[in-house]
């Protein structure tokens, strides 16, 4: 029983879900139908949808994020390479005479995760091939791109009228939000793709150590490249979905600020910034948390955007948490609980 | 290998030559050129002559000592903001924090000022905060060992959380001291003036430069980026002076929030957005090196004065938006940090 | 006699899991050069930073010049007197010459750093050891040898009374070692003790005056250095361990060893004129298929540096490596499933220039740093025995969960891995069990060449006799296998031949048929040490490299040649 606690909440995930279900509890407490959801046309409501479809862009990066850290790496590029995504995909279909045709917008996606693809291949040999730290090598796309993306919107807001394009971000599929059906989709793409071939461990193997991983013949160029390409793609695709959400391109806004939740995701689901063992489960949880939170601060009724006070609450928490000296500290004072333990023994045995 | 010419001793084994031969001028200027520490802000210098002189062959009007000046005036935020953020990138470090501690000072400006408080005070009050939010950083990046990435992304999170936590929405400031230095122009003769912010950024970077340079504060944030683990065995203070980086770093980025307050003469919580970016180019692109040890404060004012001139040519260009200043910077960033990457490579 | 300027008594330091040092005394007395001798773990470096306040000791005195003191930090070590050049040189290559002198106490006025007064006082220090140099130049523009120069003159200016100098001749070439030891002894003459560490045996009896010798953290003893016979300093510092190994008996080769002395096996690496500029000279190695082949020599004498570049860790900057079979063409034959992953390989006279490369053509080094290069520690003990297999075989063709379930199983049974567990994280488990799954790891390639640098090391004796054991196992069966250990009985047992290393070149390559631990022991030391102290079983295979090969009939493959001779110094 004790040995079974002790397990669980050794756990990477205990924390996590413990925080989940503390901000789910409040929710329910402040507001009783928190966790109902109702079929209305055959399509799924409440609150619990409304999180998961609003998290899925910042899940979805997530996912890329936590193989590029896991790497000991960063890709601060995300939100501009998201703003790309849709740029690109909402000027070709203004572009095209038909934007309602499916088709059109099978070539429009295509082509902007494409060149999302590009964009990671990029990133991935200013990192591996010209050997730039992470942060810098994506912090000049995350510059760059902004400007890339208005360029291609030509500065304006690209509204477009569109029916597929936007089942994207608000359509349904099965009574599921379309959203989080390509989350779910990403999500188990990455996790057959790392845990089902040997990617996952050499990814591993590489962010712990990457000098005996050169050693025992591992590649890490390859590695890296893989990772930033498919984050760079994850990125696009959250980009999409945005984009679609809104039925308009906004080269500035598209993106904000959602490399730092992606971080924060990965960060507080248990992987460590200093690169090796990831968890996609942690980032799910992860990112679940930081969605739960803006709609709790949304529902209580402070402004959307002090939700930034609360989310530097949490990387602060999750920080010091994480922090050697913390760790240090812990373990210290457990050894002198275990020693005023021994002694209290002692001297009731005598 | 070594020497060609020998100075004659007596007595004494010829002394260890490791300087080669003697150089030709070209030698010493490619020398110069190829050093990690004078290299890139040369680079940086010919740079902006260069494209000061396109820009006044290209642009009627645009070579004149106005548009010069005109460079510090509307800059002069910036220039503070690199100032702070080259000490933190000396030592090996980074400040994400300083656009949202721009909108955060001048959100506690315009409100301050508005319920009544005196610029005497609110001045002062807006630098201690941002100043002790730098000290927080600083010891979670010290203390916690926190990545400074991390840490003072969690300050950039507060700072423009609190904004909206003041106001939602954008506050004008009418107060008659903030509204006089924003309309006051110092005139220079010959029909040429400047701000009084700019005499504000220049004497910030004159006391950067002494510091850095001349003082063994200065000299242990250049310790500190050549190598702590030296450092620490040479007997310097590393602790408190990477503590103070921040500190200065959050001054600074306080002192470019006051002026960014006189510029705009508002307070707006979504200022600033990706000010951070720009001081950090301009500290790069100024020749600092990104890993530290490496840089001067002057190149940085060298880089946001690139910027600048970057800015204020595509305004004179008209057809080139604005969103190509985005793609320069990025593009300039990229080669000033491959530069400095060849640079270093070929010195270890 | 005087008193000395630095007395460390009883000293211990202990780490996690680690005893560093164990009542160790040491002392210095003032205008001499005094050196620390011994081996990996011997406990120098931990000696060295409790005297510069690095580390502080765990119980012990230090006292220096009369006064008890208790470090809390380098600088606090400095203000005493301490003074120390790392081998590394801790300077700042970003700063002036001067300032990495006088950082720290720079002359100053008005507040101000006073550049002038700072760079004439640098000038006047830099005069002093005769080093022409400008004061205001990047200290990252000069030579390693004139960092360590301006290191000492730091030093000097803070009125040293103890000059430590850890390795500071490791990258410096004949003449400036030359020049460095005319500092070291004025600096001597002028009254500084000063402590002088080196792997370089011909500089110690060169330069030093008194030895203090270290083994597994325990002091050997102290000695007056002109007193001391080479050959005793090495078996101070090697010691001769009692192991209760003998039931592998003494490398039962000796049986065959009548006939094969006729018969050699055959070549699988031939490496001719070899070299590192800076790590190891140029060499001459025929390793025979089948054959363990042993390196011994001291810490530094470039035992390491030698397998490193037979494992393509480190690349050869000259000189060729031949890798081939027994006509069977090259390497990689008869391997299914590599053919994919390492359809370079083929490539005709590619260069051995990566791991990875070195581990298609089946040959495996496995690192002595065990923490560092070889454990991935947060990996499972599964992971990490099938790391080297699956990234020969490329992430998209992963071994089955199946097959990785019974490669870690019959490994953890092979090698008696604890726990037993394939899911145990490699961190948890002790030395010698990570040593076996690194061992693990290194077997599940299949390697024809098995580079082992310093296998037994920190780990406990029945984990020791089991690899010892199981080298000698894979050798009967064709294996080829270098064999690095400090321990030369461990050595002697296990190898077919011997190669000596001394002061990073390859000095003698000679059979094991009834060598001893004193002949070797010569060897290492010193081969003239005949003449001088009269060792009487100093060997006759003679010394320098090849001279074992005299027994080699002409190879009779002529493997395929791998690596053309370096094209550049």
């Amino acid at each position: 029983m004790n040995a079974l606690l002790l397990r669980t909440v050794s756990s990477r995930l205990f924390w996590p879900i413990v925080m989940l279900l503390v901000l789910v509890l409040i929710n329910v407490i402040a507001f009783p139908d928190f966790l109902t959801v109702t079929v209305k046309d055959g399509h799924l409501f409440g609150s619990i949808i409304d999180i998961l479809r609003n998290g899925a862009p910042t899940l979805i990066i997530a996912v890329g994020m936590t193989l590029v850290i896991a790497t000991r790496g960063i890709d601060l590029s995300v939100g501009a390479v998201a703003a790309i995504s849709g740029a690109v995909a909402c000027s070709i279909l203004l572009g095209s005479s038909d934007p309602g045709n499916p088709g059109t917008v099978a070539v429009a996606v295509i082509v902007a995760l494409i060149i999302s693809l590009v964009l990671g291949v990029w990133n991935g040999f200013l990192v591996s091939v010209i050997g730039i730290q992470p942060i810098i090598a994506t912090l000049i796309l995350m510059t760059a791109g902004r400007g890339v993306a208005m360029l291609i919107t030509e500065g304006q807001i690209l509204t477009v009228d569109s029916a597929p394009f936007k089942e994207l971000g608000s359509g349904f599929w099965f009574g599921i939000p379309v959203a989080v059906v390509i989350g779910a989709v990403i999500f188990a793409v990455a996790a057959l793709l790392t845990r089902r071939t040997a990617l996952g461990m050499l990814i591993e193997s590489v962010g712990i150590n990457p000098e005996a991983s050169r050693q025992a013949g591992v590649r890490a160029r390859v590695l890296l490249f893989t990772v930033y390409a498919f984050c760079a793609l994850s990125a696009g695709i959250a980009g999409l979905i945005l984009t679609a959400n809104q039925t308009a391109a906004d080269a500035n806004n598209t993106g904000l600020f959602i490399e730092l939740d992606a971080i924060l995701a990965v960060v507080i689901g248990g992987t460590s910034l200093a690169g090796g063992r990831y968890s996609l489960a942690g980032t799910l949880v992860g990112a679940l948390v930081i969605q739960t939170l803006v709609t709790t601060v949304y529902t209580v009724g402070i402004p959307p955007i002090v939700t930034m006070v609360f989310k530097a609450a949490v990387v602060t928490a999750v920080c010091l948490l994480q922090s050697p000296t913390t760790n240090a500290a812990f373990a210290q004072l457990r050894q002198r609980l275990a020693a005023r333990t021994a002694r209290v023994k002692e001297a009731a045995a005598s | 290998m070594t020497a060609t010419i020998d100075r004659p001793r007596t007595g004494a084994p010829a002394p260890l030559r490791p300087g080669r031969p003697p150089r030709r001028p070209i030698d010493r200027l490619r020398d110069v050129l190829t050093s990690p520490k004078s290299g890139p802000v040369l680079v940086t210098a010919v740079l902006f002559v260069a494209v000061f002189i396109v820009g006044g062959v290209r642009y009627n009007g645009f070579f004149s000592g106005q548009v010069l000046l005109n460079l510090f005036v509307d800059n002069s935020y910036l220039i503070v903001l690199a100032v702070g953020m080259t000490f933190v990138i000396l030592t090996g470090g980074i400040d994400l924090s300083v656009g949202a501690v721009v909108a955060l000072s001048t959100m506690i400006a315009a409100s301050l000022l508005q319920t009544g408080w005196s610029p005497g005070v609110v001045i002062p009050l807006i630098l201690v905060l941002t100043s002790v939010l730098g000290l927080l950083v600083g010891l979670m990046i010290h203390v916690f060992k926190v990545q400074p990435f991390i840490a003072t992304l969690a300050a950039m999170f507060l700072a423009r959380g609190l904004c909206y936590v003041i106001s939602k929405d954008s506050i004008s400031i009418t107060e008659p001291t903030f509204v006089a230095l924003a309309v006051t122009r110092i005139p220079l003769g010959g029909g040429l003036s400047i701000t009084p912010s700019v005499v504000i950024a220049l004497a910030v970077v004159i006391v950067a430069v002494w510091v850095l340079g001349f003082t063994r504060f200065g000299r242990t944030v250049y310790a500190i980026g050549g190598s702590e683990q030296s450092g620490i065995l040479m007997g310097l203070p590393v602790a408190r002076t990477k503590v103070i980086v921040y500190v200065v770093s959050g001054f600074c980025s306080g002192l470019a929030g006051v002026l960014f307050s006189f510029y705009t003469l508002s307070g707006y919580p979504l200022t600033a957005v990706g000010t951070e970016l720009d001081a950090i180019a301009a500290v790069v692109i100024g020749g600092t090196l990104l890993t530290g040890g490496y840089g001067f404060v002057l190149g940085s004012v060298l880089g946001g004065l690139v910027l600048g001139v970057i800015q204020t040519i595509i305004t004179f260009e008209g057809t080139l938006s604005s969103w190509w200043t985005k793609i320069f910077i990025g593009a300039l960033l990229l080669v000033f940090i491959i530069l400095q990457k060849v640079l270093t490579a070929r010195r270890r | 006699m005087t008193e000395p300027v630095v007395e460390m008594s009883a000293i211990s330091i202990s780490f996690p899991g680690v005893k560093a040092l164990d009542d160790v005394s040491f002392r210095m007395f003032p205008g001499e050069v005094h050196s620390l001798m011994g081996e990996n773990g011997a406990g120098k470096s931990t000696l060295i930073k409790a005297l510069t306040g690095v580390y502080q000791i765990d119980s012990g005195s230090i006292v220096v010049d009369g006064e008890s003191v208790s470090f809390t930090g380098p600088a606090a070590a400095q203000a005493a007197g301490i003074a120390t050049v790392y081998q590394e040189v801790n300077l700042l290559p970003n700063l002036s010459v001067a300032e990495n002198i006088l950082l720290g106490r720079e002359p100053r006025r008005f507040g101000s750093i006073d550049g002038r007064a700072m760079r004439r006082r640098a000038a006047e220090l830099l005069d002093g050891l005769n080093l022409d140099i400008d004061p205001g130049s990047l200290l990252g523009s000069h030579s390693l040898a004139v960092q360590q120069l301006v290191a000492i003159a730091r030093a000097i200016d803070v009125d040293a009374k103890v000059l430590i100098l850890d390795e500071p001749t490791s990258s410096l070439d004949a003449d400036e070692v030359a020049e460095l030891f005319r500092v070291i002894r004025s600096l001597r003459d002028s009254g500084v003790a000063i402590l002088f560490v080196s792997h370089f045996l011909d500089q110690i009896y060169e330069i030093t005056d008194r030895l203090t010798v270290l083994r597994n953290g325990r002091l050997v003893g102290e000695y007056l250095t002109e007193e001391l016979l080479r050959i005793d300093l090495v078996q101070k510092m090697i010691g001769k361990e009692l192991t209760v190994l003998d039931e592998i008996g003494r490398k039962a080769h000796s049986a065959d060893a009548e006939g094969a002395a006729a018969d050699r096996p055959a070549d699988f690496v031939r490496a001719e004129g070899l070299g590192r500029t800076g790590a190891i000279e140029p060499f001459d190695l025929v390793i025979g298929e089948g054959e363990v082949i042993g390196l011994a020599g001291l810490l530094g004498s470039g035992r390491t540096e030698l397998a490193r570049i037979l494992g393509g860790i480190d690349r050869a900057d000259s000189g060729t490596l031949s890798i081939g079979g027994t006509g069977r063409g090259t390497g990689g034959t008869g391997r299914g499933g590599a053919g994919g992953g390492s359809g370079r390989g083929g490539r005709g006279g590619s260069k051995l220039r990566t791991p990875r490369q070195a581990i298609s053509r089946r040959i495996a080094y496995s690192s002595e740093d065990r923490r560092g290069e070889g454990i991935i520690d947060e990996l499972t003990v599964r992971d990490n025995i099938v790391l080297a297999l699956q990234a020969d075989r490329g992430w998209f063709r992963p071994i089955p969960k199946k097959r990785q379930e019974e490669l870690a199983q019959s490994y953890i049974q092979a090698l008696n891995i604890r726990p037993a567990n394939p899911d145990a994280l490699v961190r948890n488990l002790s030395g010698g069990n990570q040593q076996k799954v690194l061992l693990a790891r290194w077997l599940a390639i299949a390697p024809r060449l098995l580079i082992l640098d310093e296998p037994t090391r920190g780990i406990d004796i029945g984990a020791k006799a089991e690899i010892q054991k199981l080298v000698y196992t894979l050798a009967e069966n064709g294996m080829s296998v270098v064999f690095i250990s400090a321990e030369l009985e461990e050595v002697l047992r296990l190898s077919h031949r011997v190669a000596v290393l001394r002061d990073r070149r390859l000095v003698a390559d000679i059979e094991n048929d009834g060598l001893t631990v004193d002949a070797l022991l010569a060897l290492i030391a010193d081969g003239s040490v005949a003449e001088e102290g009269g060792v009487p079983d100093a060997p006759t295979a003679g010394s320098g490299p090849g001279a074992g090969r005299a027994s080699d009939p002409d190879s009779t493959t002529a493997p395929a040649p791998l690596e053309t001779s370096g094209d550049r110094r």
